[in-house]
């Protein structure tokens, strides 16, 4: 796959919308397990900075430590060590206002399964502010744009199929017009069609709506498709950081996945494959 | 100032909200745990009724009436109370098999908004079982009614919801720090306490050992007021020995459970459990 130079870069405000600092995650076995397991460092020194209007891209294999990191940026984890500031608020100290600025879309769908997309989603409207009578018209218009027709919008959710559920996922965090939307796997299992729509829809909503992007994947070709500038997340470490030719002037020129082969001595695949959490 | 408190009270609705359209949604559990209740209530009632036959004590019917009530008075109370308490329980755990955890937690609700809200639902939801519960038992039985006072009793039952919030809320930690056996330990707690309140019995036939828990448990001051309340028409004065231990106990509980629950949500961060189970 060859490497896409993308047009229209925008970088030149050069704001932070994140920017983490010497991060730090280690998992620690439970203490009543009988000598077991040993502690993983998910996590080790990371430092980035995303740029307000950017897509950035983390591409990493199974267990580099992708959604940890975006578990720890969407307040869900503490870090050991190290600082995470969202448009210059500690993601600590300044919890609830970060909460305001940011959302999040996981590899899984997660919602009420009985309840129907307009109720999951009129809910989480009200859980940002946002008033039924303003959120139901907004979210008509995002899922017809995603493709969902209406009368799927009053199903419960667990009679729809992975795609659409993960498309009304997306449209939950469209939903709050969050300043900057983690994207964890948001493709992972989707078919052909739905994965390019979800990829349209996320290109759009950065040159529409202002958003900053930060999106994991192991789809290379995701990447070297969305990103401004794509990270290699490796055994918890970001080992290199740049726009996909920089990436690929700096070692050794070819793919996105010879990029990674270099850098990881591994395939993306291969990894995929055999990886698991490293211990210490 | 007052804006903020509406945009709380909106917030908290949201959870409300939310509630009632999965009643809706899962309305055949619904009529399982009304059923459930109607027959465990009319089961009890049955026993009273019952009971001069099996002890060959008086049959004296103003007797039997009183039993009845007696009973009654304590399964109904405790169906109230214990709603209150497994809801609030269920709060993380529900969630997290839902999958739905940590949306919630990441959402810019403020965590005593998120519990208050859930409380209004559970408040709802315990007392519309209640009152169904108490209308169809009272079709198969005879309920004398005729000394109540209904006051003390809706006073009684407002302080009881208070206390048990607290108590709920502390137990809703268990699940948060226990992934996969939360629940578990919350359900034991919520048993030692029905064993422990002479919901069906005087707490002075219990062990010592168990007294010590009567006393702290304020499902205890509840009922038995409750009982002054509904079999002899005590007022709000007569029912002030057992109505302040449990505004006392709700006064503690509730801001000790909430400090509980913020510092296990603080640990679940640390140490990664704010995370969805299956």
């Amino acid at each position: 796959m060859a490497i896409q130079i993308r047009q229209g870069v925008r970088t030149e405000k050069k704001t932070a919308a994140l920017a983490a600092s010497d991060v730090r995650k280690a998992f620690r076995p439970a203490r009543v397990v009988p000598g077991g397991g040993t502690t993983v460092r998910a996590v080790d020194g990371v430092s980035l900075s995303v740029w307000r209007g950017e897509i950035y891209c983390l591409l990493g294999a199974n267990g580099s430590g992708k959604s940890t990191l975006i578990r720890l940026f969407s307040t869900l984890l503490t870090p050991d060590a190290g600082v995470v500031r969202v448009f210059g608020l500690d993601i600590d100290r300044d919890e609830l206002a970060v909460k305001r600025l940011i959302n999040r879309v996981s590899v899984e769908a997660s919602f009420f399964k009985k309840l129907s997309a307009m109720e999951n989603l009129v809910y989480a409207g009200r859980l940002y502010g946002v008033s039924p009578e303003e959120s139901r018209p907004k979210i008509v218009s995002i899922l017809r744009r995603l493709g969902i027709e209406d009368a799927r919008m009053t199903e419960p959710l667990e009679k729809l199929s992975r795609g659409m559920q993960q498309k009304v996922a997306i449209a939950r965090a469209f939903l709050s017009t969050p300043m900057l939307l983690l994207l964890d796997e948001p493709t992972t299992g989707l078919d052909i069609r739905s994965k390019r729509e979800v990829q349209t829809f996320v290109r759009d909503l950065r040159d529409e709506h202002d958003a900053t992007i930060l999106l994991t994947t192991h789809d290379l070709d995701e990447a070297a498709r969305l990103a401004d500038r794509i990270g290699i997340l490796h055994q918890g470490r970001l080992v290199a950081e740049g726009t996909a030719e920089e990436l690929a002037a700096r070692h050794g020129g070819g793919t996105l996945e010879d990029v990674f082969m270099t850098l990881t001595g591994r395939r993306l695949d291969d990894a995929d494959a055999g990886d698991a959490e490293r211990p210490t | 100032m007052i804006a903020d408190v509406g945009a709380q009270l909106g917030l908290a609705y949201a959870f409300v909200e939310r509630e009632i359209a999965l009643s809706k949604r899962y309305w055949a559990w619904e009529i399982v745990w009304l059923v459930y209740g109607v027959v465990t209530s009319l089961s009890v009632a049955y026993i009273a009724l019952g009971a001069p036959g099996l002890t060959g004590g008086s049959g004296d019917p103003a007797l039997v009436s009183r039993f009845v009530l007696y009973l009654l008075v304590g399964t109904i109370t405790w169906r109230f109370l214990g709603l209150i308490f497994e809801q609030m329980g269920e709060t993380i755990a529900w969630e997290r098999w839902e999958g739905t955890i940590e949306y919630t937690f990441m959402a810019p609700v403020p965590r005593l908004t998120h519990l208050l809200g859930m409380c209004a639902a559970t408040l709802v939801r315990a007392l519309g079982f209640s009152v169904a519960i108490l209308a169809a038992v009272a079709l198969f039985v005879p309920v004398d009614l005729s000394h109540a006072n209904i006051a003390s009793a809706l006073v009684l039952l407002a302080t009881g919801a208070v206390a048990f919030i607290g108590l709920a809320i502390g137990s809703a930690v268990f699940p948060l720090l226990w992934t996969e056996k939360g629940l578990q330990m919350a359900y034991i707690v919520q048993a030692v306490v029905l064993l422990v309140s002479g919901v069906y019995y005087e707490t002075t036939i219990l062990p010592g050992w168990m007294q010590v828990l009567s006393f702290i448990s304020p499902a205890t001051y509840v009922i038995r007021g409750m009982r002054d309340a509904l079999l002899d028409g005590a007022d709000l004065a007569a029912v002030w020995p057992n109505l302040w231990p449990a505004l006392l106990v709700g006064a503690i509980s509730i801001p000790l459970g909430l400090r509980l629950f913020l510092w296990a949500e603080r640990y679940a961060k640390r140490t990664g459990r704010l995370k969805r189970s299956g």
